[in-house]
């Protein structure tokens, strides 16, 4: 048998012309995931590309893999219905604000509740970007838009929440243009058997530029995100200085600056991704009286919803075997005519 | 069981014979009304008489006790010959409560008998159902035979000493009233004991009082002295072809066939589905029959349940999705996604009274045009209809080959009233089915996804997983040669032309369009589809002993057509479509036959009585026009 050679992340590209804005943050997403299938090698004919409808949504024709372009807010039920019918393929959702979690909703919603092996990546740009700058669900009160000219007035979803109300057993958050982060949380979503819910901030050049650069600005990072890893202190400045701690007596989240009032590193929260509490309040933090937080904010893995379907289908297969199906229109009461 | 009662009847010879009966049941949705009647007609299809049902039941669960609008009925027709329908008018009512005679009554035949229980006609009861005196003690049913009994009290007492509290021994009382119809129609009881103690094998006790209850109401046919006018009947059996019989209501009928289609195109079914009356009970079905390589999906709404199928279809199963017409709506964006995708895939939709929630529990034919017209640009798909129980079973299997072979969605339309009722059919051999194998596309050389087949214009399937098939599909529009995405205004007209015309070309695999009874040629073609099948047959069939030179065509193929259609509709100076809808298959056979077709329209959520369809052909023979 022929040793094939490793797949390069080029060889993760399809012929097709990118066709997003020049300088949009899926140019830095689409190589980031593409360096990801080369470094998990990946086996093209059994992995799978499945998105909604808007910017992001373009993404499969973009791989090499199968893909399918679906309708918006779908993708989700259309992922289920590929999972369900064959388990080994290695399914990945595409989905952004609005399609995941404005029109598709409900079933970004079931999809994490019944745990479906896959990961699901939301670009999250917070606005509408192939129907021309509406405000979206994740927009900021105040998003000035075609549609909201005198700024939007509708609270802003926080998806990890979302994600973490609707059960999702892994929740992580990461930036385009961070590609020493992203591929590591690609690979962390992968290696999570269940929906595994990775947003992704993405900015958008043409209608929210610069929405999230008072925490991805090179002067205000190091400030203004807090990288978290499991069983490390949830650490963040310049010198890393800056920690965060669970105010006594409060179920509360407070920042401390180590050799500040007595604050020594003993006293810094330590990162648990198992809790979800702790998940919970890590993910509503937001500048500039908190950092964002990045990196596998949760994650609890249980039995993925198609291995648990399979597993009924086979014991009930095993307790009452399929007859020929002239036996199973015979079952029951019959009669005969002579 | 204590004591071994005789379940058969002792007294044959003493019956008067009957060609044909029409009971019918009627209680509070909670009196096990659809059980009674479910249990008759096994009983009556184990005595080999020919039958159809109709259960028509309110859309509540449990409405308020006593009310007219919670009356659920259960009608049976059995006959010593080949019937059609359920008949239309009863020759028995049972009625539980005051309410079910207020509702029912006005159906009855003239000399008919009527079956009640008197300790429920108390005043409140009484009131409840809008009467002011009570029907018993008025004369208003001095047209009638009536059987007026305590059925409560005699109940209690066939029960006694079982250990039931009172309201459990009451429960009893709809077998007790079963077991009267029994004696009174000389049929066997065994089959109802063999299946109360199979429902109720985790309580006996229960089983044991329902026994009890449906002996004693034999017993009592037996030994009391009724009313001279009051006689016991039998119906012969009926002719019908030599073969094995069971009872099957349309849903389980599609849940089999669809089984069946899947095994013989050798791929998984899966059926995404979202509960909506009267769909579910074939997602029921099919969640029971998993064994048999079916994956079943309760989604978290219609549209996920249409998508799931279709990511089912992409992954290399045969996915369906069922619903009723609000649910279809929904699934509207989706289709129109299989359609562009060209993905087989099925969707049954079990009609129901609309628009929005409309009549659930009724049964109506009004979502022809939502199936034939019901979608966003030019995106025709096959539409097929069954026609009986039975049929639902066939018409599952030609769905199936239909999207598969034509890589497509296809409508299977079916309504409240197939999906529920039973008639008894001869089990086909599934071995003389003919298998359609599916061929997936795996050679990579020269791939991509809408390479078609010169003759069907289908495209070809290559299912994730298959290595150097690798491909991207979705909703945009695609190049024709290549299948990437296109915006070429030119190559937009041809992909739309193609898909409206590989449509059409599915006439030319399809059987030619029979007349189902009656000649080729005529003054008169009585044309229809779906359920009204039966009563239509019936109609046409008593109008043609009548010396009327009348034809009945039922379509089954209802987009596209048979290609002989148009010229089997000139060969009638006339054409009737009675329809359970305000005129659908009419504007169908009009705009594409240009025929001057004259409706019969009925939408009262009940199906077509015979009397009504055989005026109407009386009229369109004399003066053109159906009233």
């Amino acid at each position: 048998m022929n040793v094939e050679a490793p797949l390069k992340p080029a060889d993760y590209a399809s012929d097709q012309e990118v066709r997003w804005c020049p300088g949009c943050g899926d140019y830095a997403i689409l190589k980031s995931v593409q360096r990801t299938c080369a470094d998990l090698a990946l086996p093209r004919e059994k992995t799978v590309f499945i998105s909604g409808i808007g910017c992001s949504s373009r993404f499969p024709y973009y791989m090499s893999t199968y893909g399918f372009h679906t309708i918006h807010g779908r993708a989700p039920a259309i992922a289920t219905g590929v999972k369900l019918t064959n388990p080994e393929l290695d399914v990945w959702l595409i989905t952004g604000d609005g399609d995941g979690l404005s029109i598709g909703g409900n079933h970004l919603l079931h999809v994490l509740r019944r745990n479906v092996d896959m990961q699901i990546l939301l670009f999250n740009n917070e606005i509408y970007g192939l129907t021309k700058g509406q405000a979206s669900p994740t927009s900021r009160v105040g998003t000035k838009s075609p549609s909201t000219p005198a700024g939007s007035v509708d609270a802003p979803l926080n998806p990890v929440l979302f994600a973490l109300g609707a059960g999702a057993r892994f929740a992580a958050r990461s930036i385009d243009t961070n590609q020493k982060h992203l591929p590591v949380m690609l690979r962390r979503a992968h290696d999570n058997k269940g929906a595994s819910f990775l947003e992704i901030y993405q900015n958008c050049i043409v209608y929210n530029d610069g929405v999230f650069s008072n925490f991805t600005e090179k002067d205000v990072a190091a400030d203004t995100q807090v990288e978290l890893e499991h069983g490390k202190p949830a650490l963040f400045g310049k010198d890393k200085k800056k920690g965060l701690r669970i105010k006594p007596g409060k179920i509360e989240l407070e920042v401390v600056t180590i050799g500040q009032n007595g604050v020594t590193e003993a006293d810094i929260l330590v990162h648990d991704e198992t809790n979800k509490s702790l998940a919970a309040l890590l993910a509503a933090m937001e500048p500039p009286e908190f950092p964002k937080a990045i990196g596998v904010i949760y994650c609890d893995p249980a039995p993925s919803y198609e291995v648990a379907v399979h597993k009924q289908i086979a014991e009930i297969a095993a307790k009452t075997p399929a007859t020929d199906l002239n036996k199973l229109l015979r079952r029951g009461q019959t009669w005969t005519v002579n | 069981m204590a004591t071994q009662i005789a379940t058969t009847d002792r007294h044959p010879a003493d019956r008067k014979k009957l060609d044909s009966v029409v009971i019918r049941f009627a209680g509070d949705s909670g009196d096990g009304v659809q059980v009674t009647g479910a249990q008759f007609t096994q009983q009556t299809a184990l005595m080999g008489n020919d039958l159809a049902t109709f259960p028509d039941f309110p859309a509540e669960i449990r409405a308020p006790a006593g009310t007219t609008y919670g009356v659920s009925a259960f009608q049976i027709n059995f006959a010593s010959y080949d019937i059609m329908t359920a008949g239309d008018q009863p020759d028995v009512l049972v009625a539980m409560n005051p309410a079910a005679l207020k509702v029912h009554l006005r159906d009855l035949r003239p000399g008919g008998v009527v079956v009640l229980n008197t300790d429920t006609f108390t005043e409140r009861n009484l009131q409840k159902a809008g009467y002011a005196k009570s029907p018993l003690d008025d004369g208003s049913l001095s047209n009638y035979r009536v059987i007026a009994i305590d059925i409560s009290k005699l109940t209690m007492k066939a029960v006694e000493g079982i250990g039931l509290n009172k309201a459990d021994s009451l429960q009893c009382k709809n077998f007790w009233t079963l077991g009267l119809m029994c004696w009174m129609y000389g049929r066997e009881r065994q089959p109802t004991i063999d299946f109360l103690t199979r429902r109720f094998a985790a309580t006996p006790k229960v089983a044991e009082a329902n026994i009890a209850a449906l002996n004693a109401g034999h017993a009592y046919g037996e030994t009391v002295e009724l009313p001279s006018e009051i006689s016991t009947y039998i119906v012969p059996k009926a002719e019908v072809p030599a073969g094995v019989y069971r009872a099957v209501t349309g849903a389980e009928a599609i849940a089999w066939g669809l089984v069946t289609g899947a095994q013989k195109a050798g791929l998984k079914l899966f059926f995404g589905s979202y509960p909506i009356t009267p769909a579910s009970p074939l997602l029921h079905a099919l969640s029971g029959l998993r064994q048999y390589g079916v994956i079943t999906f309760q989604a978290e709404d219609e549209i996920a349940a249409a998508c799931s199928a279709i990511g089912a279809s992409w992954a290399g199963a045969i996915g369906v999705t069922s619903s009723s017409g609000p649910g279809i709506a929904l699934k509207g964006e989706a289709i129109g996604l299989a359609i562009v995708a060209e993905l087989p895939m099925v969707i049954v939709n079990s009609q129901r009274g609309g628009p929005s929630t409309g009549l659930p529990t009724k049964t109506e034919q009004s979502d022809l045009h939502q199936a034939v017209y019901g979608r966003n640009a030019d995106t025709p798909v096959p539409v097929i209809a069954s026609c009986t129980p039975g049929d639902c079973f066939e018409v599952a299997i030609e769905a199936v080959r239909l999207a598969i072979k034509y890589m497509t969605p296809v409508y299977l339309l079916t309504d409240g009233y197939l999906a529920n009722a039973a008639e008894p059919w001869k089990i086909p051999d599934v071995d003389k089915v003919e298998p359609f194998p599916v061929k997936f596309r795996t050679d990579p050389e020269g791939f991509h996804p809408y390479i078609r087949d010169p003759k069907t214009l289908s495209r070809v399937w290559a299912i994730p997983g298959t290595p150097g098939t690798e491909h991207r599909i979705g909703g945009i529009e695609k190049d024709y040669n290549t299948g990437d995405i296109s915006y070429e205004p030119d190559n937009h007209h041809k992909m739309t032309m193609v898909r409206v015309g590989r449509i059409k070309r599915i006439a030319e695999d399809l059987p030619l369009q029979k007349v189902s009874l009656g000649n080729e040629k005529g003054k008169l073609a009585v044309v229809g589809w779906g359920s009204t099948f039966g009563p239509i047959n019936q109609a046409v069939r008593r109008a043609r002993e009548q010396g009327l030179v009348v034809s009945h065509i039922h379509i089954r193929y209802v987009w596209p057509m048979c290609r002989n259609m148009g010229e089997l509709l000139k060969g009638f100076d006339r054409v009737l479509v009675p329809e359970m809808n305000a005129g659908q298959l009419i504007t169908v056979l009009r705009s594409e036959y240009l025929v001057d077709a004259k409706g019969l329209n009925q939408i009262s959520g009940q199906p077509f009585k015979v009397v009504d369809l055989e005026a109407a052909i009386r009229n369109m023979l004399e003066k053109g026009e159906p009233k």
